[in-house]
C-alpha cells in the first residue's frame, strides 16, 4: 500500500474515534472495557487495512494447496472432498462398541474413531486391581486381539480408516490392528488410519504416561520407522492440542506447545538418521475447536503456516508433502455444560463451524450430553448430524478459507504466531521440550491459565449461559449408564483367551520382546509376535516395564 | 493476626483417571481461601490415599474422579477411612458422577457431591460449615 493511502486511512480512523465514536460513547458508554478473547487478547474495536499493512500476499497467504498452506492444505479444499466426520466412541465391551461403530456408519460417519477404556490406556489387565471400577467406563475394554476382532468385526478395515486414541501403549494397539487386518486378509500397505501416539503431551497434559519420557520417544520412533515401510498410509503420530487446551491452556499455549512437540518428533526422527521427507509427511496434527470463534480459525491458520516454513526452512524437508499440517479437530469438551445441557447443541455448531472455516481434514463433534456421562445414541447423533447440516445446507465450504482478508483474522493469525514464536524461545531457553516437561514448565502455564480462567468465569469476566447467567432449574436429559458388571465379564473374557491361547508361545514372545527392549533393535516386530501369541496388553506393557520402569510426575497445582 | 489454626485439607485423585484441570484448580481456589492444600497427584490407589489421610491428619478429604470409578474407589477409600476408625474426616466427591450414583455415594460416606459448574466458593462455604472437628 502506498504511503499516501496509509497516511490517509490513519487520519481518517483517528477522525472517525475521535467524532463518530466518540459521541455515541459520550452518550452510551460501553459495556466493558476489555473485550478479550480466550488467550487474553484484547481486541480492538475495530481493524482496518493498517492491521495487516505487513501481510504479503504471496509470501504469507499464498494458495491452497501451496507453501505456507495458510490457506487450505488441499487445492480444492472441501469443493473436493469434505472432511472425514469422524466420532470418537467407546464403551463398555468390544460387542457394545462395534455396535456403536455399525449406527454411526449408518447414520454417515465416514472414519472411525476409538476410545480405549483407562486399563488399556495405561497398559493394564482389566482384571487388574489398578482397574477397579474403570473397565469399560469412558471406553472400550481391549485385552488381547480377541476383543480388537471384536471391535472391527464385519467392518471392512480396506474401506474405512480407523483412528485410535491411544499413547503410551499405542505400538500394542497398531499391533492388534495390523494383526485384525492380517485375520481379514488386509495387508498392512492398504490400512489407513491413525494412533495418537504422542507422548508428549501426556507428560504435558493428559498424564496417561506409563514410561520415562526417553524409552517413550523410542518406542514412537521405532512406530514411525516400522509404518514408514510397512504401514505407508497410516498417520504415525496425531500431535494433540485438544488435552493441552482442554487441561486449561490459552489458544496460543495450545497452538505454540503442539507444535513445539511436533517439531520435537521431527529431530527425534532425524537424530534416529530417518530421512525427514520420508516420516514427516505422515505426522498429523489434532487441535481443539473453543468458543472464541475467530480466535479459533486464526489458530489453525497460523498453525498450517508456522508448521510449514519451519519444516522448510529450519529442518531442510524438501517434499511439499512434509510441509502441510493436517489436522482432525475436536469441539470443546471442556465448554460442555451440565446445566441446561440442550444448549450445547449451540455451543458445538459454533466450535464446529470454526474448525471447518479454519480448514480441518477431519472432524469429532461432541454431544449434548457429555458434560454428564457418555454419549447416549440420541446425543450422538444430532452430534454427527451438526456436521452434516454445516457441510450440506450452510454453504461454508463453497469457498476456500473464506475469511481469508478479514482485517481481523489476518491480524489475529499473525499475533498468533508472533506469540507461538515467543513461546518456542522459551522452551529452547529451558532446554527443549523434555527438559520444559521436567522443570513442570507446560504444566505450571497450563495450571496458570486454567485457575484464572475460572476466576474470570466467577467474576463473571466471562459468561458462560445458565452457569454463571440466566440460570434456571434445568431437566436432566436421560444418560447413557455403563454398568458394573462389564468389569466381570471382561476378566471372564481374558480369562478364557488365556486358557486357549498357546502358553509357550505367549511367554517366548513377551521373554524375546523383554530381551528386544534392552537392545535397539526395533520392537515392532516383537510387539507384533506377542499379540498375534495373545499376550494382553497388561503383559506386554508389564515386560517392558521391567525394563524401562515407570514415570512419575510431580504433584503440582 | 488471627491464631486460628488453618482448615487442612487434601485433594486427591483416585484411580487412573487423568483429568487434573479441576483438582488443581480447586486445591488452588482452597489455598487462595486460606486452607492449607496437600495435593496427592495423580493415579492414587484408595490405599494410598488412605495412607496419606494417615499421615496428614486432614480436617477434610476432597476426591476428584472424572472416569465413573467413583462408586468402586470412593467407596473402597471411606470404607477402609472407617476399618481405620477415623470419622472426623469430612470426604467429599466432584467431578463427572451421574446423579443416580449420588445416593449411593452418601450412604457409603462421601458426604457431598460437587458436579461441573461449581464454583470455587460454594465448596469453601461447604468445607467450613461442614467440618467433622
Amino acid at each position: 500500500m502506498d504511503e499516501n493511502k496509509e497516511k490517509n486511512i490513519q487520519k481518517e480512523l483517528e477522525r472517525w474515534e475521535n467524532t463518530t465514536v466518540k459521541k455515541v460513547i459520550d452518550k452510551y458508554p460501553l459495556f466493558k472495557k476489555y473485550f478479550r478473547n480466550l488467550s487474553d487478547y484484547d481486541s480492538k474495536a475495530l481493524y482496518t487495512p493498517l492491521d495487516i499493512m505487513d501481510l504479503n500476499y504471496l509470501k504469507d497467504l499464498g494458495f491452497p494447496g501451496e507453501y505456507p498452506f495458510t490457506r487450505h492444505v488441499q487445492p480444492t479444499a472441501y469443493r473436493g472432498k469434505l472432511w472425514t466426520m469422524r466420532q470418537f466412541a467407546g464403551m463398555a465391551s468390544a460387542d457394545e462398541t462395534n455396535r456403536r461403530f455399525k449406527y454411526l456408519i449408518e447414520n454417515g460417519l465416514t472414519g472411525l474413531s476409538v476410545a480405549f477404556h483407562l486399563p488399556t490406556i495405561y497398559g493394564y489387565e482389566s482384571c487388574d486391581s489398578m482397574s477397579t471400577g474403570e473397565v469399560g467406563k469412558i471406553g472400550v475394554a481391549i485385552d488381547t486381539v480377541e476383543d480388537m476382532e471384536k471391535l472391527f468385526a464385519g467392518i471392512d478395515l480396506s474401506k474405512i480408516s480407523t483412528s485410535m486414541t491411544i499413547n503410551a501403549p499405542a505400538s500394542i494397539l497398531l499391533s492388534m490392528y495390523l494383526v485384525v487386518g492380517e485375520k481379514q486378509g488386509v495387508p498392512s500397505e492398504k490400512l489407513t488410519g491413525t494412533v495418537q501416539n504422542d507422548i508428549l503431551k501426556e507428560y504435558i497434559a493428559q498424564k496417561s504416561y506409563i514410561f520415562p519420557p526417553e524409552p517413550s520417544m523410542r518406542l514412537i520412533i521405532d512406530t514411525i520407522e516400522y509404518c514408514t515401510k510397512h504401514v505407508p498410509k497410516w498417520n504415525t503420530i496425531s500431535i494433540s492440542g485438544y488435552h493441552i487446551r482442554e487441561a486449561g491452556s490459552t489458544a496460543v499455549q495450545e497452538l505454540a506447545f503442539t507444535l513445539a512437540d511436533g517439531f520435537a518428533y521431527v529431530e527425534a526422527g532425524i537424530e534416529r538418521g530417518l530421512d525427514v521427507d520420508a516420516f514427516a509427511p505422515r505426522l498429523s496434527f489434532f487441535f481443539n475447536a473453543h468458543n472464541d470463534f475467530f480466535e479459533e480459525i486464526a489458530k489453525y491458520r497460523a498453525a498450517r503456516r508456522i508448521w510449514a516454513k519451519r519444516m522448510k526452512n529450519k529442518y531442510g524437508a524438501k517434499n511439499p508433502d512434509s510441509w502441510k499440517l493436517r489436522f482432525h479437530t475436536q469441539t470443546a469438551g471442556v465448554s460442555l455444560t451440565a446445566q441446561e445441557p440442550e444448549n450445547n447443541i449451540v455451543r458445538v455448531t459454533l466450535q464446529a463451524l470454526a474448525a471447518v472455516l479454519g480448514g480441518t481434514q477431519s472432524l469429532h463433534t461432541n454431544s449434548f450430553d457429555e458434560a454428564l456421562c457418555l454419549p447416549t445414541e440420541k446425543a450422538v447423533r444430532i452430534a454427527l448430524r451438526t456436521q452434516q447440516i454445516i457441510a450440506h445446507e450452510s454453504g461454508a465450504t463453497n469457498t476456500i478459507d473464506p475469511l481469508a482478508g478479514s482485517y481481523y483474522v489476518e491480524a489475529l493469525t499473525d499475533e498468533m504466531e508472533r506469540q507461538a514464536e515467543e513461546y518456542f524461545k522459551k522452551i529452547e531457553e529451558l532446554g527443549g521440550v523434555i527438559p520444559a516437561i521436567r522443570q513442570n514448565f507446560f504444566q505450571r502455564e497450563i495450571a496458570r491459565a486454567a485457575y484464572r480462567y475460572q476466576k474470570e468465569v466467577e467474576a463473571k469476566e466471562r459468561i458462560i449461559v445458565g452457569v454463571n447467567k440466566y440460570v434456571t432449574e434445568s431437566e436432566r436429559p436421560e444418560i447413557l449408564y455403563i454398568d458394573e458388571k462389564v468389569e466381570e465379564e471382561q476378566c471372564e473374557r481374558l480369562e478364557n483367551t488365556k486358557k486357549n491361547r498357546d502358553s509357550e508361545k505367549t511367554t517366548k514372545a513377551l521373554s524375546i520382546l523383554k530381551q528386544k527392549a534392552r537392545t535397539e533393535e526395533n520392537l515392532i516386530p516383537f510387539i507384533l509376535d506377542c499379540v498375534r501369541a495373545y499376550a494382553s496388553i497388561g503383559e506386554i506393557i508389564g515386560a517392558l516395564k521391567e525394563v524401562w520402569g515407570t514415570y512419575r510426575e510431580d504433584a503440582i497445582f | 493476626m488471627s491464631n486460628e489454626r488453618k482448615i487442612r485439607v487434601i485433594v486427591a485423585k483416585p484411580g487412573l483417571d487423568g483429568h487434573d484441570r479441576g483438582a488443581k484448580v480447586v486445591a488452588h481456589g482452597l489455598k487462595d481461601a486460606g486452607f492449607e492444600v496437600i495435593y496427592t497427584g495423580l493415579h492414587q490407589t484408595p490405599e494410598d490415599i488412605v495412607q496419606s489421610v494417615i499421615q496428614e491428619d486432614p480436617d477434610a478429604l476432597l476426591l476428584s474422579l472424572l472416569s465413573g470409578a467413583h462408586n468402586k474407589l470412593f467407596t473402597a477409600i471411606t470404607k477402609q477411612l472407617e476399618e481405620q476408625g477415623i470419622d472426623d474426616v469430612l470426604v467429599i466427591g466432584g467431578g463427572i458422577i451421574p446423579d443416580q450414583d449420588i445416593p449411593h455415594l452418601k450412604k457409603h460416606g462421601v458426604e457431598e457431591i460437587f458436579g461441573p459448574g461449581t464454583e470455587i466458593d460454594e465448596i469453601v462455604e461447604y468445607v467450613k460449615t461442614h467440618l467433622k472437628r
